[in-house]
């Protein structure tokens, strides 16, 4: 395996796992703040997607589309938030597992009644193509405006949750919602708008990923599994945990995926190695999250002092 | 007693003596069937339904241009969604067969859902004409009396695929399928035909959604021909990528022709324009069932039919064609079983016949991605056909003859 390959490799870790981590972000809170555990998030980024990829062909525009789909999907999580979801915080877990279940389908089957079962949706023509990093290495444009978009994000997440009275209060909340209760926190407000930054991001996260993978019901589901693999390795609650997780996670599905077979070829008959190859690549991402349960059963930055 | 009473019981014994007469004037070899029942069970609901719907409409369409006849006989075509759970369908077989007491069965899409129904047909010998799912193993050693394929042997796709690259000339292929059963066949297949150097043959897990990392391996491989088995969501995923990664100009991308049908064309959108891939069946295939057949789906669904339509469209006209010779015989197992093997209708995909294991021999075409008439994007046949008359490779393991 050549050094460039191994770049371009790490670029698709990266990329990946920045994705990962606007869907982790939003998911992570909601946990952590509101102890709700919500698996219709994945459904905000099914319809962040559908909405972006609507409004594109309706403006014409790839970029007002997406710029639009943001808010408004923002809005509707909140909507949402505060009519039905509202409702399921004082309920145990298994409530919430079930009445979010229950979300998951009726929205699958309303945005099949709205749009259909699939949209198309293509990268802007400008970014189509691959561009040349450095020579012989060649990388698609559009996933090098993925990772800006990422890179972006993460950093004024931080600056929001690290830097300012919101970010504050965010953070009072996760660690300990009695508390900042108590000491006067508006939380319901503080909830619906939590709830409405997770849903934006989703959009951020669904809408960018149109291009790259498809449009369809049913998308948030595959997804979902892997932001929840995230937040676990992260620390419930964390937003760093989630951007630490996600990076991880990212690294090491596409590395154990590229890597991994060239170094069974190394030590293994090829016979074995071809079999194991795969079958250990579709496993690292849970052994990882088996190993940091093991040696931190919190997480590594547990929001929770 | 009262005379309304005793009216009612008279008209009762003269209806008893009527069909007691009925009933002997039947004694004659089998009792004439009034109408034919259809028990179709499909994924109609859920991620996957895409496919199970346009089975439905291609069978639906056959009977309703038919005068909702099937043979000459009023046809009741019972429809049920097996929910892509194979519990589901075995329990919707086992409804239909018992109670609903249908004369044939069709409908399953996917092979596994297909697998844990159909023994339902068997053992009540009923007969299951399967318009997709064509598994290897009912067409070698399991093969079985009450089973036909209307469709495609599970690995023929993959075989015109190979054969393709073999008269293309490729020299170098590379093949990438997900880590399953059904990945490690269809790659299986494409070998068994295509003469030139199998570069890599890359499995990847079930459902994966971002495939950049194996792109990035065969950027640097550079292979002359890929071929790809991704179905679903997957394929869409990964052609998407593909083409967004710029392999599209070094490396021609070939896929089995569901790969490529109109529920995959719809949502990747121009980024398919010039894909490859096998099939048995094309909206252009230049005969004149299949003409009516792509403007009449048009005129009711107003949409373009995919490969499943037509072979759902088909499974209906082989029922038709056979009922039709049977003239109401639908009790002789016999009878029907050499009715559907002989059935004469004029399928959408041109000629084709049973094989002795009950799957088609037919022709597998190439097929392009192009614009139509009117801008929209579509599958086209190219050239001549990759094989004519072609079975499968399993037929000398089978013992019906």
């Amino acid at each position: 395996m050549s050094g460039l390959l191994l770049i371009e490799q790490s670029l698709n870790g990266l990329q990946f796992g920045l994705m990962l981590f606007l869907l982790a972000a939003g998911l992570t809170l909601v946990f952590g703040i509101m102890d709700m555990i919500n698996l219709a998030h994945g459904s905000m980024y099914m319809v962040g997607a559908f909405v972006a990829a609507w409004l594109v062909e309706l403006t014409g525009s790839f970029v007002i589309g997406v710029i639009l789909a943001v808010p408004l999907t923002g809005l509707f999580g909140m909507a949402m938030e505060s009519t039905l979801l509202r409702t399921l915080y004082a309920r145990d877990h298994l409530s919430q597992v079930l009445a979010t279940f229950a979300l998951i389908l009726i929205l699958n089957e309303s945005v099949r009644m709205i749009w259909g079962s699939d949209l198309p949706m293509s990268a802007p023509a400008a970014l189509a193509g691959p561009v040349e990093l450095m020579p012989g290495l060649s990388y698609p444009a559009y996933r090098l405006l993925i990772i800006a978009v990422g890179l972006l994000l993460a950093l004024a997440l931080y600056v929001l949750v690290a830097r300012t009275r919101i970010g504050a209060l965010v953070r009072a909340g996760a660690s300990n919602r009695e508390m900042a209760m108590t000491m006067g926190v508006n939380i319901a407000r503080l909830f619906t708008a939590v709830f409405g930054v997770g849903a934006a991001l989703c959009a951020v996260a669904g809408a960018l990923l149109g291009p790259l993978f498809a449009v369809q019901v049913g998308m948030g589901e595959s997804i979902l599994i892997l932001a929840f693999v995230v937040i676990v390795i992260g620390g419930i609650g964390s937003v760093r945990g989630a951007l630490v997780g996600s990076l991880l996670v990212g690294m090491v599905d596409t590395l154990g995926r590229t890597v991994m077979p060239h170094l069974f070829r190394e030590f293994l008959p090829p016979q074995m190695a071809s079999a194991a190859g795969p079958a250990v690549a579709s496993v690292i991402v849970y052994l990882l999250m088996a190993v940091v349960l093991f040696v931190k059963p919190e997480g590594l930055f547990p929001a929770r002092g | 007693m009262s005379v309304r009473h005793s009216f009612r019981l008279r008209s009762l014994t003269a209806a008893c003596a009527a069909a007691g007469l009925a009933g002997l004037w039947g004694l004659a070899p089998a009792q004439a069937a009034d109408k034919v029942k259809v028990g179709f069970v499909s994924t109609l609901s859920g991620p996957s339904a895409g496919l199970g719907v346009d089975i439905r409409d291609g069978f639906l369409l056959a009977t309703k241009l038919s005068g909702g006849k099937l043979g000459g006989l009023p046809a009741e075509v019972i429809v049920s969604d097996d929910q892509f759970k194979p519990d589901v369908g075995k329990q919707l077989f086992e409804k239909n067969i018992k109670r609903d007491k249908v004369d044939f069965m069709t409908g399953v899409v996917f092979s596994n859902i297909m697998l844990a129904s159909v023994p339902e047909a068997f053992s009540s010998k009923t007969f299951y004409i399967s318009p997709n799912a064509a598994p290897s193993n009912l067409a070698g050693k399991e093969c079985n009396p009450f089973f036909f394929a209307v469709s495609w042997p599970n690995d023929a796709y993959h075989e015109a695929a190979g054969a393709h690259a073999t008269r293309k000339g490729y020299k170098n292929a590379y093949l990438l399928a997900p880590n399953y059963q059904a990945g490690k066949d269809s790659l299986a297949g494409f070998k068994r035909h295509f003469k030139g150097k199998i570069g890599a043959e890359v499995y990847t897990k079930l459902g994966q959604l971002d495939y950049s990392a194996e792109l990035a391996e065969i950027r640097a491989a550079k292979p002359e021909v890929l071929y790809v088995f991704l179905p679903g969501g997957m394929g869409i995923n990964f052609i998407k990528q593909f083409v967004g990664a710029g392999l599209s100009k070094d490396t021609t991308l070939l896929v089995p022709g569901f790969g490529s049908d109109q529920d995959i064309i719809r949502p990747v959108g121009d980024s398919m324009l010039g894909l490859f891939d096998a099939a048995h069946w094309a909206l252009d295939l230049d005969n004149a069932a299949n003409k009516k057949f792509v403007a009449e789906f048009e005129k009711e669904y107003k949409r373009l039919p995919s490969l499943f339509a037509s072979q759902g469209y088909d499974a209906a006209l082989l029922i038709d064609a056979a009922v039709r010779d049977l003239k109401g015989r639908l009790d002789d197992k016999d009878a029907v079983r050499k009715a559907l093997r002989t059935a004469k209708f004029a399928s959408v995909r041109g000629d084709f016949k049973f094989n002795s294991n009950h799957y088609p021999i037919q022709n597998y075409y190439l097929r392009v991605v192009g614009k139509d008439g009117q801008g929209r994007l579509v599958n086209k046949t190219l050239g001549e056909p990759i094989f004519r008359n072609h079975g499968d490779a399993y037929v000398q393991d089978c013992s019906m003859k």
